[in-house]
């Protein structure tokens, strides 16, 4: 078997991944790997051929694949190494890592930091137990973007999307430019799980219906999907019977939320976060296996990659700093957890020594509140929605003012904030 | 319309289940033509597909059935024909658990009805049943002990037995319903769309349709009885929550609701016994599931679930007698019904199939052993079970074991290549045989790569693969094709 070793082993060349090696490099770790398991690197943004990436990071709106070349040719001009069309087997909580590739066949890869970038799966029909039959033409929105963005295909003439992720959006437009037509999106929750500017852009524009509080109860068709039925349901997901109604379709596309893919991560050793389905991490994203660090959609699903880049920037630098020795440990750590309207909060344990830059998502949408941040600092927002998360950072200077053992980070509606 | 080809056989036995194949591979023992003629694109595909894959253990059946005659015997071929045909076996052991006082009274019937057989049962009281299955429910009042109980993957059996069967001179017509059935003096005729079959002995391996066959020829004394069963399965990383398979006390009509840990690894919860008229309703509903994890957890609260990855149902082939048909038709001569395969049918198929050989040689066959029968199927390479320095050699021999293309299961191209080669037409055909979309993203990653394998070493267009045979093609539409107003159908 190859040996090999390396200072930073980054898993995965997704734009986690890519801005991860990156940092680490330019934090001055010698010998930084990628290694990616498609032939080219950029990740599932290269199916994602939509415009609307980079905002925030290059205040322009890209394509995903011009995206990820803004990192890809980056990389090139570095000497950071790539190893394509391989694929990781195992992590051991000593950090080697096992990998395969026709060329090389089994590798044995030792590193002194790895950072976790494989990012993140579709949750499938199986998970949410649909009923019905199992015929051809359930796909989930992301394998149908596949299908029509890099295969060249459409897979049918009239779909339903169940969901209202971004994704599903993204693809109920997608096919509908293809010629195909979109019947219905259905979504069980009272509001739109995507961003609002893909509801406007991708159903609205396009007079594309959306079903609130409605879901799919019924898959019809033995060979081929040939129709579904919908139905309204109750507070508690339950259908409510005489709103059921059969929609005609070939294709049944599912964007029902993502699931952080980390088998890997579970077998080293690393502890998740049942909320996130990612990795307990510290303000430096390393996780409870010292030396292994996380980012992007493998520690929590994002919904703008110019986040994840910055997100993986900070897990690359502290990766770097690692694997040379020089990253400093505090002489404790605060937990940090969710209080009032607020799903998850990532990291999960700061210093309060260094500047800290906190991701979280609220449980509900609300309107005119204010993000109470352990006391030290609120932030009036008009609207927040768990669809979009939310951006908070500190400096040392903010942060040496806390007391107390645990750092609640809380959503409160405005007035109640107010008479506090 | 075009001409039928016709094939003259000894031997016509139809369906591909795992009685059709168990006895193909059995009659490829002996110096007779064989052709098995099968409906689906791939053999294995109708009620076995969906069964649970537990090797029953004996102990169950009402003494003086034909159930009773030949589980048990089934049972024990099995550790020797999985062997053989390279094919995965798990001696897992079964328990069958009493939740109240009444039920603790009906489980040690059940044992006694064991050991009558020769059956290794014993009876456990709630310490020793939870010691050894901590994550059943606490409150049991004991439990029957069965070690010889097992599980198989049925689908990978079927098509083991017809790929050895293939081996040792049998044939296989698949894409072939039998449109028409018939008497020709002593001939027996079978009609397909493509081929009319020449058949000296017919075996009624037909499964749900067993009764529609029987009735083309003009026997109609038995019936099926349709059963439809739902089954979940779960994240194979629930693989540690039970060893056994954890039955309840039977209902009157069913074995009831289990848990059973697949011989993959999966757990998976299930079946439903419902009576239907549909022989082809494969639905899954939200009753049966409320029913399933509500039984389930009656036996294993800690069922989670959130960890299912797939559901599916199948139907069972009861007849009307309630028990196995394994006879001559008293109608017609040379017409062998195996029919009314409910549980225990995949474990009773081994033993089936040399009663089915005797049944041959009463309908007038006269069956000469083959000197050369090779009991042994090429041997499956498993890469996902290989350790690191067994890998690298595989990949040094074929670089394709070295791809990953279902990255849940860990299958590599070569076992892609290698299922195809061993007549894997379908998707679902790759699933069953080399578990490509099997796990927990059910197909999400790896199906446009397995399509296009499948496209390349058929030699097809990627529009043309399917995912169960003709209809069930997932890409319709090249890009562009709806707006220039083309139609692909």
């Amino acid at each position: 078997m190859k040996q090999l070793s390396v200072d930073v082993a980054v898993i995965g060349g997704g734009p986690a991944g890519l801005a991860a090696a990156l940092s680490a490099r330019a934090e001055g770790a010698a010998k930084v790997m990628i290694i990616e398991r498609n032939h080219e690197l950029g990740g599932i943004l290269q199916q994602c051929i939509h415009h609307g990436f980079g905002l925030h990071r290059f205040k322009a709106e890209l394509t995903g694949p011009e995206y990820a070349q803004r990192f890809i040719n980056e990389v090139g001009n570095t000497d950071i190494e790539t190893l394509l069309e391989t694929m990781v087997l195992e992590i051991t909580p000593d950090r080697k890592i096992y990998a395969v590739n026709s060329e090389h066949g089994m590798m044995e890869i030792s590193a002194k930091a790895i950072v976790l970038a494989m990012g993140c799966r579709e949750r499938t029909r199986g998970a949410l137990q649909i009923p019905g039959t199992r015929p051809a033409g359930v796909f989930s929105a992301g394998t149908a973007q596949r299908y029509a963005n890099i295969e060249g295909y459409t897979p049918g003439k009239r779909a339903v999307i169940l969901g209202s992720g971004d994704i599903g959006l993204i693809m109920a437009r997608r096919f509908t430019l293809e010629g195909a037509k979109v019947e219905a999106v259905v979504e069980i929750l009272p509001y739109a799980a995507g961003l609002t500017r893909n509801v406007v852009q991708c159903l609205q524009d396009f007079g594309i219906p959306l079903y609130l509080k409605s879901t799919v109860i019924d898959i019809h068709g033995k060979d081929r999907v040939e129709a579904v039925t919908i139905a309204e349901v109750d507070d508690n997901w339950n259908p409510i019977p005489g709103t059921e109604r059969v929609i005609e379709c070939d294709t049944l596309l599912l964007s029902v939320g993502l699931i952080p893919e980390n088998e890997l991560s579970v077998h080293a050793g690393v502890k998740l976060d049942p909320v996130t389905n990612g990795a307990y991490v510290n303000e430096h994203l390393m996780t409870t296996v010292p030396g292994i660090f996380a980012c992007g959609n493998v520690l929590h699903v994002h919904d703008l990659v110019d986040n994840v880049s910055k997100e993986a920037e900070r897990a690359g630098m502290y990766a770097g700093r690692f694997a040379m020795g020089t990253l400093s440990q505090p002489e404790k750590w605060v937990k940090v957890v969710p209080g009032e309207n607020v799903r998850y909060v990532v990291p999960h344990e700061i210093s309060l020594t260094e500047p800290v830059e906190f991701f979280l998502r609220v449980q509900r949408p609300a309107e005119d509140v204010v993000v109470d941040v352990a006391g030290l600092r609120t932030i009036k927002e008009r609207s927040v929605r768990p669809s979009e998360m939310l951006n908070i950072k500190l400096t040392p200077e903010q942060l040496q003012n806390f007391t107390g053992d645990t750092f609640v980070i809380a959503v409160k509606e405005r007035k109640e904030a107010e008479i506090q | 319309m075009r001409e039928k080809k016709t094939l003259t056989v000894d031997v016509a036995i139809v369906g591909g289940g795992i009685i059709g194949t168990a006895v193909a591979r059995e009659l490829s023992k002996y110096q007779v033509n064989v052709l098995v003629v099968e409906k689906e694109a791939e053999v294995g595909w109708g009620t076995t597909k969906a069964n649970s894959g537990i090797v029953h253990a004996g102990f169950h059946e009402e003494p003086g059935t034909l159930k009773a005659k030949y589980c048990f015997p089934g049972n024990q071929m099995y550790p020797k024909l999985c062997e053989e045909l390279d094919v995965c076996f798990k001696q897992n052991g079964i328990l069958m658990v009493a939740r109240t006082d009444e039920e603790w009274e009906i489980v040690q019937k059940y044992y006694q009805r064991g050991k009558d057989r020769g059956v290794p049962v014993e009876l456990l009281n709630p310490e020793q049943a939870l010691a050894l299955e901590p994550a059943l429910n606490p409150e049991i009042k004991g439990a029957l002990h069965a070690p010889n109980g097992g599980a198989v993957m049925p689908f990978e059996l079927a098509a083991a037995l017809m790929e050895n069967a293939l081996q040792n001179g049998a044939q296989l017509l698949t894409d072939a319903p039998v449109v028409a059935a018939g008497l020709e003096g002593d001939k027996k005729i079978l009609e397909t769309e493509g081929y009319r079959i020449e058949a000296k002995v017919v075996i009624n391996a037909a499964g749900l349709f067993a009764d529609d066959l029987a009735r083309m020829f003009g026997d109609d004394y038995f019936s099926i009885k349709p059963r439809k069963g739902e089954e979940y399965l779960f994240d194979l990383d629930t693989k540690d929550l039970v060893t056994r398979t954890i039955f309840p006390v039977p209902t009157k009509v069913s074995k009831g609701i289990l848990v059973i840990p697949t011989a993959e690894g999966n757990l998976m919860i299930g079946p439903t016994g419902d009576n239907i008229d549909d022989k082809e309703d494969l639905k899954t509903t939200r009753y049966g599931f409320s029913r399933i994890l509500e039984g389930a957890r009656s036996l294993v609260p800690g069922i989670n679930p959130r960890k299912i990855i797939a559901q599916f149902a199948g139907v069972r082939a009861a007849s009307d007698r309630g028990d196995f048909i394994v006879e001559l038709s008293p109608n017609i001569p040379g017409l062998i019904h195996l029919a009314g395969m409910e549980s225990p049918g995949l474990t009773a198929a081994p033993a089936i199939a040399v009663d089915a050989v005797k049944l041959v040689e009463e309908a007038g066959l006269k069956l000469v052993p083959k000197e050369d029968f090779e009991p042994r199927r090429k041997p499956m390479v498993r890469f996902r079970s290989l350790s690191h320095e067994e890998r690298e050699r595989l990949i040094q021999e074929n670089p394709l074991y070295g791809r990953i293309i279902c990255r849940c299961e860990s299958v590599t191209e070569g076992e892609i290549v290698d299922a195809i080669h061993r007549g894997a037409r379908t998707l679902d055909g790759i699933k069953f045989r080399a578990r490509a979309g099997a796990g927990r993203c059910q197909g999400g990653f790896c199906q446009p790569l397995v399509m296009a394998i499948i496209a390349r070493e058929l030699g097809i267009p990627l529009e043309e693969v399917t995912k169960r045979g003709r209809g069930s093609e997932p890409v319709l539409y090249h890009a562009k094709e709806l707006l220039t107003g083309g139609d692909a159908q």
